[in-house]
């Protein structure tokens, strides 16, 4: 029999069951509600990890493909040499190579950017700001542009966003890690959990299992009615835990109404998808570490 | 009686591989065998073997170690000097599955019966065949035939818990030939039922033997051995000192 046939028999041993197996080996109590709660608040977590794993992957993503596109020239010149500058910076980017577009920001505009931080009632005709040119590039070289206007317009300075842009993308990617990290973590968690209440059955099924020893029963037998019994409870409880985590982050504020890095945690498009993995997925831990815990046991009798 | 309708049915194949391979092949063997429970020893080197279809009883003093030879002829316990061998394995080196197997073979009464509380008799005498997965319709009705002749029928959704020590013990017995094994290993069968029931058990046992069974019996019930000896050739051996020796004729 192949690895995938035998997979596949040991997934419908697992969901037609044997009563006969299952009625020889008593439920032990308080190890169905450890398991189905534990199954249930991981996969709820689960959820919440999955959700941040993905919103920071797409924001990281995004602050480097906008920030990677987009630069600014700041002309810092005297009030009479201003504009003419300016138009000097403008002449040269549009025979620069990957420019898509080039605009000066107009003085209203510069006021909008400063208003949060100096208020409404800036007199900004009266203060010595720079003019700011915004350029949207498309695989533009920004090191050879830096070089043109240095010579050509010494007054103008491009602005990549290098700077404060390498930071932002690298904490986003932690954050993505650790989004990760918190999932690994979470399945390790339910494996020690399952673990636990599994070990917490078989030593209070002693006598069950050294019956079944004596009269011939093979350890495929035995562990086979205590692994199906815990996977079936994590499965059970990983679905309920991974719907009500499903529905708490589609109550979320939507961005829309809210803005901000924290209404972004939601899925979005195909993940809304992946919480459908994570029943199957605790089923899984919980039939390795069931099956572990019951073979180690076992060893224990002859 | 319809059980040993049954019994037989279900050794008719044991009965003509018996006669294919004859008497006199060697189903268990102990061979220098000895067991000390954390260092102090209760068996040391003892030689014994059980050929197909023999008979045996084993008696000797209370704490002899009568228990502890038989858990190494069922493979419950492994020797630690010597060796074992169960229908050709040596005990000691047998793979879990293996075991298993070689306990399919052998079925035994204990003496405290060992049975599943929670479960109804009917199914605690079925569990080396759904154990085994060897349970079918006509094992159905071998269990139930089982039950009558040990008197048990009205007692097959009962409870271990609620029985007397008689019927567990009958129980126990029924339990120990459902699978049709080719060696009976028995602890002391007959200290919990009263005389009559005794020599039904004997009679059973005699009967099974006569079928090619392999029957091993530790006893302190002389009477029963005297009483066994019009109906079967049994070889009577005494445990003591932690030494195996063949019973003289007083017995």
């Amino acid at each position: 029999m192949s690895a995938a046939q035998r997979a596949l028999a040991t997934v419908l041993e697992l969901l037609i069951g044997d009563r006969q197996a299952d009625r020889a080996v008593p439920p032990t109590g308080f190890t169905v509600w450890l398991t189905v709660l534990t199954a249930g608040a991981m996969a709820f977590l689960a959820v919440f990890a999955l959700a941040l794993t993905l919103a920071t992957g797409r924001l990281a993503d995004r602050w480097a493909d906008s920030l990677a596109q987009a630069v600014t020239i700041r002309i810092s010149a005297p009030a009479e040499q201003r504009q003419a500058q300016t138009d000097a910076v403008l002449r040269i980017l549009e025979t620069t190579p990957g420019v898509a577009s080039a605009r000066a920001l107009q003085t209203t505009e510069q006021a909008a950017l400063l208003e949060p931080w100096l208020g409404p009632d800036l007199p900004i005709d009266r203060l010595p700001l720079p003019r700011l040119v915004e350029v949207v590039g498309d695989d533009l070289d920004a090191q050879g542009l830096r070089l043109r206007l240095a010579a050509e317009v010494p007054g103008a300075i491009l602005d990549d966003h290098t700077r404060w842009r390498a930071p932002l993308v690298e904490a986003a990617s932690r954050l993505r890690l650790l989004g990760w990290t918190a999932l690994i973590l979470i399945a390790g968690m339910l494996g020690a959990m399952v673990t636990l209440g599994a070990q917490a059955a078989l030593a209070a099924n002693t006598e069950v299992i050294r019956v079944l020893r004596l009269v011939g029963a093979r350890d495929a037998y035995v562990a086979r009615a205590f692994t199906r019994r815990f996977t079936l409870r994590a499965l059970t409880g990983a679905a309920g835990g991974a719907l009500l985590g499903t529905l708490a982050v589609a109550a979320l504020p939507s961005t829309d109404a809210a803005g901000g890095f924290l209404t972004g945690l939601s899925f979005a498009g195909w993940g809304w998808l992946l919480p459908l993995l994570i029943p199957p997925f605790a089923a899984i831990t919980a039939f390795a570490a069931t099956r572990r815990a019951a073979l180690r046991a076992l060893a224990r009798f002859e | 009686m319809s059980a040993h309708d049954c019994v037989a049915r279900a050794a008719g194949a044991e009965e003509a591989a018996r006669e294919r391979r004859g008497t006199g092949y060697t189903v268990i063997e102990l061979k220098g065998a000895g067991y000390s429970y954390g260092g102090d020893g209760i068996l040391g080197g003892v030689n014994l073997r059980l050929d197909g279809g023999s008979f045996h009883f084993l008696t000797g003093p209370s704490g002899a170690g009568k228990t502890t030879l038989l858990k190494l002829c069922y493979g419950e316990l492994k020797p630690s000097q010597g060796q074992v061998d169960l229908f050709g394995h040596d005990s000691r080196t047998i793979d879990r599955d293996g075991l298993a197997r070689v306990r399919q073979r052998i079925g035994v009464v204990h003496q405290d019966c060992r049975f599943l509380d929670h479960l109804p008799m009917a199914e605690n005498l079925s569990l080396p065949l759904t154990a085994s997965g060897r349970e079918s319709a006509a094992d159905a009705d071998s269990l139930r035939q089982l039950l009558a002749w040990v008197g048990l029928s009205h007692r097959a959704h009962a409870l271990p818990p609620e029985l007397s020590g008689g019927e567990r013990q009958r129980a126990a017995l029924a339990r120990a030939i459902i699978m049709d094994p080719e060696v009976i290993i028995a602890d002391e069968p007959t200290g919990n039922i009263d005389w009559e029931m005794s020599q039904r058990l004997l009679t059973l046992l005699a009967e099974l033997n006569r079928l090619g069974k392999t029957i091993l019996v530790a006893t302190h019930d002389l009477a029963l051995i005297r009483a066994a000896k019009s109906q079967v050739a049994a070889r009577v051996l005494r445990l003591a000192g932690g030494q195996l020796q063949l019973a003289g004729s007083d017995l």
